[in-house]
């Protein structure tokens, strides 16, 4: 059949090797740990218990609130960096990605100090803290390529502006809010540290119980029955979201510069909401700041004295330099691997659906590359233990494995910004360019990578921000020589003592910055490609 | 075409300062040299010129591979006892020595060292596992605060429960937090069997907060650190104090030596290691003095030799507790899930 349908043998090509990265570093060993808890007794107990319904409950509950949360606070803040042309755009684009790399730990700290009392409201509000960004950048980077013309003709036509957006606008946008709100789900879904520290013991989500019962307890049935539940649940809600993904239009795309411009009339009702979401984003991040200047006799710059040493009495191997020296390199390695597997994924499924292929093919490729984001990383770690050994290097211990964990994180969140884009495309022009006498090749340089080529950089930005906070993995695999800033924050709020305190919350300052000048530099490199369509 | 290049120039300088481009480090090992890799949790530390020497006495190099808590350490080595890790395994604490030898995680070994103090902490008739350092569970206070309120510094578990403390005590859940289970498991040894769930009560109506993790609990509610929270008595460790030292030399915060429980932290050589021969004489090492002497100020715990002496600030601050509350080993692990039910219901039901 293949030779009927044109590129379907090269889409299938590019989806090799992000398949069987995902095989090898996902599947097989999720599949091994859950069938090893299978082996064992407790697993019917725990599935027919009424605690565990709840636990589901609670789970998808509180990850629903966190990413309505999310998608009202993260619209305004997308539209003021894809429709205004506003002096402070790019250093706001930049700052609100900072949540992302800061350590839950430390979020969850300043969050108990603001909200005392903790509970629900704080889990869904902190949880909803670290992922507005993925809804303000990533709806962000197709607003901005959205033709104003059509918004300009309803208007017009008489049409109000809320009138206007909600007919005009929004349904151009759904497929990007769906894709940013699946992965916001996911996070918020599997978010372990800030429920565990705003819940107080109180509240546990599967993802708290898997921890528990994998890490603590080591009651593998009861967690594999655990992650079973979670990966049903994570697939159920990626179904809903490819479904509603298919329904829709190609949008008319154009390039940034004509479609960003001064706002005005009510428009500016909008910018102040998202000058004030920015606020509220930034509340906890001067709590953190403040932190790292106080010490017992007021004001000092003793933590970030102290960044260039080793803590308190030498209580880390590396100093708070070095470390975020080993951050940008592991992050580095993820990034580029993640961005090369996410571009041959992408490529894949737009290719795929472009040859008429079964939609549920697309679909279940699609789900299948996103699960990563949805199961529990003690499931995967643990998973890892009992697997790896069997290939060549035993990466089990290898500090490879770091960049390995944190690409697999990091390449579901490439496809979901690269992949409305790619997709909204409009054919015409693709045809058109074929028509012409383009190659497929040459297609896609003129065609796809200048109108993705912005989203391609966001996406860069994001992972690898995703990559400088990442934890769970690295403070497992790496070792104490290369420590990241986010192990080196983790080991230094564990001890006592004043200095190692102050120098804790100087390097999440430092942490910060690394993450402002990095997306500063990933954004100059947008403006050379913005512009040539 | 420039977009290309600046794309492909940026992959190149990316790839400049990516991991593979730092090689040739100080993990490499020189020809010639052991290697023996050495499996802990992530609170391991030890001064580098201490490495070096056994290094360059021996011709070891130990390779350190942290694999989160004592707990998760435990249990990834039973997970992996088929393909271990590593050829030696330090952290395996009071709490989970149980797990490890019933799951036959480690090897008979008995160092010469062993009969030099480590020995008194003997879990094991077969010499499996040795006895490495001692860290304290202990409730410290705020005594400049208490002072504030007209309160004298308390001494018992039952001061705690007495109403001029009320609302004062800030404790970790036992489920999340292993100084948590610490003290939890000092009730429990101190009230016996029956009486502990009841002291539980009457602390819960005292007011006691609970919190789930250590670094809440010290650095957020407890007064006497640096985030100078609102509860001027908290469940940290013995040594603590000793990293709470003013500037006129005097400690700011204080141990109390009659609520301790005594967590002992354990080496031993790994059933299947690559390298047992090495392995032993990294677990001799462990034991030996020069690692003995910084284990107090680089993991803020006790060491398990006798007549090693403990740091000044130690001295003054942080004396070890002389008579600490035990369970045995094989105790904790039958009832530990029990407790921490129980617990729970008293607590927070």
């Amino acid at each position: 059949m293949a030779h009927g349908r044109p590129g379907l043998t090269g889409a299938l090509l590019a989806a090799l090797p992000p398949l069987g990265f995902l095989v090898v570093f996902f599947l097989w060993p999720v599949a091994a740990i859950i069938r090893l808890g299978l082996l064992g007794d407790g697993v019917g107990a725990v599935l027919a218990s009424a605690d565990t319904w709840g636990l589901v409950g609670f789970t998808v509950g509180q990850a629903a609130a966190a990413t309505a949360v999310a998608v009202v606070a993260g619209l305004p803040v997308a539209f003021l960096l894809a429709r205004t042309s506003l002096r402070g755009n790019g250093f706001i684009r930049a700052a609100v990605l900072v949540p992302f790399v800061l350590p839950t730990v430390v979020v969850g700290l300043a969050f108990r100090s603001l909200l005392p009392e903790g509970g629900v409201v704080a889990i869904v509000l902190a949880n909803a803290f670290f992922n507005v960004a993925v809804v303000a950048r990533s709806v962000a980077g197709v607003w901005s390529h959205v033709d104003r013309r059509a918004e300009d003709a309803a208007r017009v036509l008489g049409a109000s502006r809320l009138r206007t957006f909600l007919s005009v606008t929004l349904p151009v946008l759904r497929p990007a809010i769906g894709s940013a709100a699946s992965v916001v789900f996911l996070f918020c879904a599997t978010s372990f540290g800030v429920v565990l520290l705003l819940g107080g013991g109180e509240y546990s989500t599967l993802e708290t119980e898997i921890y528990l019962r994998t890490v603590q307890l080591l009651d593998l049935p009861g967690a594999a029955a655990l992650s079973l539940l979670q990966v049903a649940a994570v697939f159920a809600v990626l179904v809903i979201g490819a479904v509603t993904r298919r329904r829709q239009a190609a949008a008319r795309m154009r390039g940034t510069a004509e479609t960003a411009r001064r706002p005005v009339g009510g428009e500016w009702a909008v910018v102040a909401v998202a000058y004030a979401v920015v606020a509220l984003l930034l509340v906890p991040i001067a709590a953190l700041v403040v932190r790292s200047l106080s010490t017992v006799d007021g004001w000092g710059l003793a933590g970030y004295r102290a960044l260039a040493g080793t803590g308190y009495r030498g209580s880390l191997q590396v100093s708070g330099w070095e470390a975020a020296e080993n951050s940008l390199r592991a992050a580095t390695d993820a990034t580029l691997l993640a961005l090369v597997l996410g571009v041959l994924a992408s490529v894949a499924l737009v290719s795929l659906a472009r040859t008429k292929a079964r939609p549920g093919l697309v679909d279940a490729l699609d789900t299948a590359f996103m699960l990563p984001l949805g199961v529990s990383a003690v499931t995967v770690g643990f998973g890892y233990l009992i697997t790896l050994d069997a290939l060549p290097g035993d990466l089990r211990t290898s500090a490879t494995l770091v960049p390995l964990a944190q690409a697999l994180v990091v390449t579901p969140l490439v496809i979901r910004m690269l992949l409305p884009v790619l997709r909204s495309i409009d054919d015409r022009l693709r045809q058109a360019a074929a028509t012409l006498g383009a190659s497929p090749w040459r297609v896609w340089r003129e065609i796809d990578i200048p109108l993705a080529g912005r989203s391609l950089l966001a996406a860069a930005a994001f992972g690898y921000v995703v990559a400088l906070g990442e934890f769970g993995a690295t403070s497992f695999l790496a070792r104490p020589d290369s420590a990241t800033l986010p192990v080196v924050i983790g080991r230094l709020v564990a001890r006592p003592g004043e200095l190692n305190n102050q120098m804790a919350y100087a390097a999440c300052t430092l942490l910060m910055l690394v993450t402002i000048a990095v997306v500063a530099l990933i954004e100059r490199l947008r403006v050379a490609s913005v512009g040539e369509f | 075409m420039r977009r290309i290049a600046i794309l492909a120039g940026a992959a190149v300088l990316a790839a400049g300062c990516s991991t593979g481009g730092s090689g040739g480090g100080s993990g490499e090992a020189k020809t010639g040299e052991r290697t023996v890799v050495l499996v802990t949790h992530d609170s391991f530390d030890a001064d580098a010129a201490v490495l070096e020497k056994f290094r360059a006495d021996t011709g070891i190099k130990i390779d350190v591979r942290k694999s989160g808590d004592a707990g998760a350490l435990t249990n990834q080595l039973v997970l992996t006892k088929g393909a271990p890790l590593g050829d030696a395994a330090f952290g395996v604490d009071t709490t989970f020595a149980s797990r490890a030898l019933d799951e036959g995680v480690f090897a008979e070994y008995r160092s010469p060292e062993a009969d030099k103090g480590p020995q008194r902490y003997s879990v094991d008739d077969k010499n499996r596992l040795s006895a490495v350092d001692v860290g304290d569970v202990c409730v410290n206070v705020d005594p400049a605060a208490l002072t504030a309120k007209n309160l004298p510094v308390p001494a018992s578990f039952e001061d705690l429960a007495d109403a001029k403390y009320k609302d004062l005590l800030v404790v970790e859940d036992p489920a999340t937090s292993s100084p948590g289970l610490a003290f939890v498991l000092g009730t429990v040894a101190h009230y016996g069997n029956q009486g502990w769930v009841n002291y539980w009560q009457r602390l819960k109506a005292n007011g006691v907060k609970v919190v789930s993790g250590w670094e809440e609990a010290y650095t957020q509610e407890f007064s006497g650190s640096s985030g100078k929270g609102p509860r001027p008595i908290v469940v940290s460790y013995a040594s603590s104090p000793s990293a709470e030292i003013g500037d006129d030399g005097k400690p700011r915060t204080q141990a109390l030596l009659d609520t301790c429980f005594r967590q002992v932290e354990y080496a031993g050589v790994l059933n299947g290691a690559k390298n047992t021969d090495d392995a032993r004489k990294v677990v001799d090492f462990l034991l030996s003095e020069p690692f003995q002497k910084q284990v107090p100020e680089k993991m803020y715990v006790y060491p398990a030799r006798e007549g090693v002496a403990l740091p000044d600030a130690w001295q003054k601050a942080a004396p070890l507790p002389q008579s600490p509350a035990t369970l045995a080993a094989g105790d904790i692990q039958a009832n530990r899930e029990r407790w921490i039910t129980q617990w729970r219901t008293a607590v927070r039901g």
